[in-house]
């Protein structure tokens, strides 16, 4: 702020509060990092499958949240993101890692006919048709016998075996090859879960992220003031399917065998990640974090009861949608004003009027 | 292989998807929701027949003048109870809702009934025949079709002849001025998804009675359901069973091709519909 003190007024995004949060993410992050060295391989595992989650939930809340636009297809490009790394390592023999960016770049490729179909659906049309996109993109693959038609197929050792650095983290941490995948693809949801809320972060307090916010709030007022939405519309989904992809093509590679009925599971990949965004608080950061915070909860209590678990989930979300639609951060920061990734712009005086608006300010 | 013969079945079988679309025209037309449990909610109506079947040991035909009450009430609560609350401006708070829903009430179904797949007794009906022309046809997907045909007939005269057919229009129109001619919207929408329900427990009768059924197959109806809608254009009841019909013929012809492109051939023609005429083929509305 010292640097803008010769200016009377700055605009800000930044509050004390994010400040603190920036820190606090920054030491959870260094101590993510350095886990696996104490950590059992179960809760490598099971922090793999919560930061994928929270992936999916981002690019979902960045959808359908900031973009408006709830898609029930997502699906899709989970799955194709999966198979684009089967059928490449597979066929092509490529080595893993770079098949997982081949996944994102066919989700990528993807979207494009999918965003072209689904768009010419208004609103609520447009989230059944996505889902119908997907049982297309799910049927088509089905077909793809190269890869095990409906049955699917596994990965193979010798792709399993070619992983780079695997080798390395098995002796560094003194490990099995198994243990030592899981604690790499670990590693690459971190990286992955953090890039996502970074560069949705970033994306949302750019100029374009501004005109997304216009757009969901008043798309006819956007449009008055010179906002193009189809522009941004195609770049959000674009931007969610390659996420999508690449979590997808690291979620398989992980498991190491696929199905398209597993990949391209509706519940699995768009009816969790729809729950934990409501019931965590849809259209924020903060919301998909405390979703799949309580998501995985209930999911370690109910886990065992199978469907009930579905059902418990399903009626938290209706009840969180009638009765708290912002989600559980919504009531938090309702009652506290707090905004850990605020994007909010405020008007901040300088320094020599500080004085005075320091009451005014939150 | 006997083309007349494939595309005849194809145009019967549009008939059920049709009676699965209709109570979910219906509902949007009316209030704009679009129940994305409504596949769901057909196939409780399957299993709800199913009940009363086994308890009373009586003819599903019968079993279906208990259920159309109960499932009209059932309507009528779901409406006054949660989604009216929902209803507004914003499209998300529904659609997460009916999807919430629907999740539920698929895992309830599985709890309650198992995944076992299950079937209505249709009688000495289910395998009869007629021979028109050379061809065969089967008694229960003309009966199939009939409904559909007679739903929508008697749905557009409640629509076009009567009181609550013109509060529907009204308030379908703009509810704050239907409002102040004395309509309350709140009942009005309770009655439509009352009335929706009515038909989607005709359309279970039929799903029950000419294939098996087990609680995850709903999602599946509801995207049948939506394609015959859109195909059909939005707001026109014999536009949807021209959508029912389009898909029918497309699985069936599909299915003769390769069996296993059939549910793929109706969504095609779905996308290629959309791709030529994206407001449909019959549009009214303007949506």
């Amino acid at each position: 702020m010292t640097m803008h003190a010769i200016r009377a007024y700055t605009v800000e995004t930044r509050t004390r509060a994010s400040t603190i949060a920036l820190v606090v993410a920054v030491l959870i992050i260094a101590v993510a990092i350095v886990l696996p060295a104490f950590a059992s391989r179960r809760l490598v595992q099971e922090l793999f499958f919560i930061l994928t989650m929270l992936t999916l939930a981002q690019f979902w809340n960045l959808l359908a949240g900031y973009g408006g636009l709830v898609s029930i297809g997502q699906q899709a490009f989970v799955g194709i993101g999966a198979y684009a790394l089967f059928g490449s390592v597979i066929l092509g023999a490529v080595d893993p890692l770079t098949a997982i960016l081949i996944g994102g770049v066919a989700a990528l490729v993807l979207a494009v006919p999918f965003a072209f179909f689904a768009f010419r659906l208004n609103g609520a049309y447009f989230a059944i048709g996505t889902w119908v996109l997907a049982e297309v993109v799910r049927l088509s693959v089905a077909q793809w016998r190269a890869v095990g038609g409906g049955t699917g197929t596994s990965l193979p050792r010798e792709a399993t075996d070619a992983i780079p650095f695997v080798g390395a983290i098995a002796t560094l941490f003194d490990v099995r090859d198994p243990a030592a995948r899981d604690i790499l693809a670990y590693w690459l949801a971190l990286a992955l879960a953090v890039a996502a809320i970074g560069g949705i972060y970033w994306l949302l307090r750019t100029k374009r992220g501004l005109a997304l916010a216009a757009i969901r709030d008043n798309s006819e007022a956007a449009r008055s003031v010179g906002v193009d939405a189809a522009p941004i519309k195609w770049f959000v989904f674009l931007a969610a399917a390659f996420g999508t992809g690449l979590t997808g093509a690291l979620i398989y590679l992980q498991k190491a065998r696929i199905s398209p009925d597993a990949a391209f599971s509706v519940n699995d990949w768009t009816a969790y990640v729809i729950f934990i965004v409501v019931i965590g608080g849809i259209g924020t950061i903060e919301g998909p974090i405390i979703g799949v915070i309580v998501f995985f909860l209930l999911q370690s209590m109910l886990a065992q009861y199978g469907t009930w678990y579905l059902i418990a989930l399903g009626t938290i979300g209706i009840v969180v949608m009638l009765f708290a639609p912002r989600g559980i951060w919504g009531l938090i920061s309702d009652r506290t004003g707090l905004q850990l990734f605020p994007i909010r712009r405020r008007l901040v005086v300088g320094d020599a009027f500080k004085q005075q608006s320091a009451s005014r300010e939150e | 292989m006997n083309w007349l013969d494939t595309i005849v079945q194809g145009v019967l079988l549009g008939g059920l998807y049709a009676l699965f679309a209709a109570g979910l025209s219906l509902v949007f037309g009316i209030m704009r929701l679009v129940n994305l449990a409504h596949g769901d909610l057909i196939v409780l109506a399957a299993y709800l027949i199913l009940v009363i079947v086994s308890v009373l040991g009586i003819s599903p035909f019968l079993a279906v003048t208990i259920a159309l009450p109960l499932m009209f009430a059932s309507g009528y609560v779901l409406q006054r109870v949660v989604l009216n609350r929902v209803l507004g401006e914003d499209i998300l708070p529904p659609l997460l809702v009916t999807f919430g829903i629907s999740v539920v009430l698929q895992n309830t179904m599985q709890e309650a009934f198992s995944a076992d797949t299950r079937r209505l007794p249709p009688g000495d009906i289910g395998t009869a025949s007629l021979q028109v022309a050379g061809l065969n046809i089967g008694v229960m997907p003309l009966l199939t079709f009939a409904s559909a045909v007679l739903v929508i007939v008697v749905l557009n005269q409640i629509f076009y002849r009567t009181a609550l057919g013109r509060a529907f229009r009204a308030t379908s129109d703009d509810a704050t001025t239907a409002s102040l001619m004395g309509i309350r919207p709140s009942r009005i929408f309770a009655q439509a998804t009352g009335i929706a329900l009515m038909i989607v427990t005709i359309a279970a009768l039929y799903l029950g009675m000419r294939a098996n059924f087990d609680p995850s197959i709903g999602p599946a109806r509801l995207i049948y359901a939506f394609e015959a809608v859109i195909i059909g254009g939005l707001g026109s009841l014999w536009g949807t069973l021209a959508g029912g019909v389009i898909i029918g013929v497309a699985q069936t012809v599909g299915a003769a091709i390769n069996p296993e492109w059939q549910i793929l051939a109706g969504h095609v023609a779905f996308l290629l519909v959309l791709l030529v005429k994206p407001r449909g083929l019959f549009p009214r509305a303007v949506d």
